[in-house]
């Protein structure tokens, strides 16, 4: 079959070592976006919260945070914190016994660096939601003797979401787009070892192509299409757009 | 006659139930407004703080500052015309194609033929939702380096493939913001101008595209400035342009640390230089805007 298709020998499909490669690299994607998805709205909750807090500074933290974040490419963020950031962080000594090895791994950069890129556009995202509640319905919690954190637990924030899920939808899909560009440093994700499979291989490049588009295009309509699904389900009927 | 009981149905009050979102995302109009906003002495203040500062404090004796200004002067001329160009061009280049086919593909998901509009937003759906650096290793990689037609042979150089890669994903974005735009318009125009017997295209392109050109420009300018900045990731693949370069010049010098920052932050004020006076220059075109109405 190589010999007539010569760029579409489909080798992932009958060469166990490659399959387990590109199940790996699949792998890697997943946890990749599952982790950064969850630490980055975990960061933009908390971010939104503490753009409300009566303290100047931390107000300017967050702003500052979120100024930088949305401004530099993410491409240069994590060159930025693998080999700027990461040649500051101490070093173990790794499970041979004699190799010193940096404390965060290169997906642990890939990480950190991804959730914050994301989590300073969930701040806003969340920023903008809780703005549109109307002060009314704040004063009315109060009057009904809620502290601050209970206002915004049980009253701000459940409106909030329902206001910021479109915005937050759109972000969490660019965020795994955005998960790719950890190939520049060396995480060894879905495009990673579809690019090193074709480099071992050039018989493979088109059926490893192909593949790879589908995977991702697969990827980011699973999350559209949970996300729409729970945008539905907590729509409150008459409520969520503004009048 | 009775007076009519109140009903708790029609019960009006003027407290607002939610009020409208204000969120500016990554592709809206936040970037280069950001980026207009900063004063006039941000430029020189980069160079300072960025490329000077540094290379003062990390010059070493084999590097001194000296020989590093040395090696800067050497390859500037090359960094900019072979490099930065290249940049300008591909984003150039790059908007250019993407703006024609997202036209074409924008009006496509309105239009009146299920067929076509089927086909749009197929397109639309393929090119929005895979990673743009998967599109750039697709078509780097698969389109041929030279077109046979009859007996000669066109080159098609690196850069050019890379501006047909990295025009996809603007080309899907466009589509949806020209959609956007003419879905806009209040529908009473398309009935005022059916009544005056005008043709589904005259109305299209006589009518309905003039009062969008206006409402597009401040996404496509932002486009722009987020494009200009994107064009490094082709030096992944390995296409000539300023980054590509001046990690070459480097390893060409001896790969010294030292010469990191003055490197890469002469990229970083040229980038800044370049953008800086579109996007205060879009500020005047908005406040012009804004005046009329």
């Amino acid at each position: 079959m190589a010999d007539t298709y010569p760029k579409w020998n489909f080798i992932f499909f009958h060469d166990p070592v490659q399959w387990e490669r590109v199940v790996s690299g699949f792998y890697v994607t997943v946890q990749l976006s599952v982790v950064c998805v969850i630490l980055s709205v975990i960061i933009g909750i908390v971010g939104a919260w503490a753009q409300g807090s009566p303290s100047r500074l931390i107000r300017w933290t967050v702003q500052d945070y979120i100024q930088f974040f949305r401004s530099t490419p993410p491409l240069i963020q994590l060159l930025f914190f693998y080999f700027a950031l990461g040649q500051f962080t101490p070093t173990v000594t790794g499970p041979d016994g004699w190799t010193e090895q940096p404390i965060i791994s290169n997906i642990g950069w890939a990480i950190i660096s991804l959730s914050f890129f994301a989590g300073a556009f969930n701040v806003e995202i969340f920023r903008s939601g809780i703005e549109a509640v109307p002060d009314s319905t704040i004063e009315a919690a109060e009057s009904l003797g809620f502290t601050r954190a209970q206002t915004f637990t049980n009253v701000t924030f459940p409106l909030a979401l329902r206001v910021s899920l479109p915005a937050l939808n759109n972000n969490l899909i660019n965020l795994v787009k955005t998960t790719t560009q950890a190939i520049a440093i060396a995480v060894p994700e879905l495009l990673y070892e579809m690019v090193s499979i074709w480099n071992d291989y050039a018989s493979a490049q088109n059926a490893a192509m192909t593949v790879l588009f589908f995977t991702y295009i697969a990827l980011v309509g699973i999350l559209a299409f949970g996300m729409n699904r729970w945008e539905n389900k907590l729509l409150v009927p008459g409520f969520g757009k503004a009048s | 006659m009775r007076h009519a009981q109140p009903n708790p149905m029609n019960a009006t009050t003027d407290l607002p139930v939610i009020l409208e979102p204000t969120y500016r995302g990554p592709d809206a109009i936040g970037f280069s407004r950001w980026l207009g906003n900063m004063p006039v002495w941000a430029l020189p203040a980069l160079a300072i703080f960025v490329v000077l500062w540094p290379t003062i404090l990390h010059a070493q004796a084999a590097y001194s500052v000296d020989k590093i200004m040395g090696i800067m002067a050497k390859w500037l001329p090359l960094l900019i015309t072979q490099g930065f160009l290249m940049n300008v061009i591909i984003s150039f280049f790059t908007m250019l194609f993407g703006t024609i086919a997202g036209l074409f593909l924008g009006l496509g998901r309105v239009s009146d033929n299920a067929v076509i509009r089927g086909f749009s937003w197929l397109m639309v759906q393929l090119f929005r939702n895979s990673p743009r650096l998967v599109l750039l290793f697709i078509v780097m990689l698969t389109l041929p380096f030279e077109i046979q037609i009859g007996d000669t042979y066109i080159p098609v150089p690196d850069w050019m493939k890379a501006v047909f890669g990295l025009s996809l994903p603007v080309m899907a974005d466009l589509a949806e913001i020209v959609r956007g735009a003419i879905q806009s318009v209040p529908s009473a125009q398309w009935e005022a101008a059916h009544s005056l017997a005008f043709t589904r295209r005259q109305i299209m392109w006589q009518i309905i595209l003039p009062q969008c050109f206006k409402r597009m420009i401040p996404p496509w300018t932002n486009w722009y400035a987020i494009m200009t900045m994107a064009t490094p990731l082709v030096s992944l693949l390995g296409v000539t342009e300023l980054v590509t370069l001046s990690r070459q010049a480097m390893e060409a010098e001896g790969n010294n640390p030292s010469l990191l920052m003055p490197f890469f932050g002469f990229a970083l004020i040229i980038f800044f230089a370049y953008c800086y006076p579109i996007a205060r220059l879009k500020l005047r075109l908005e406040k012009k805007f804004a005046v009329k109405g």
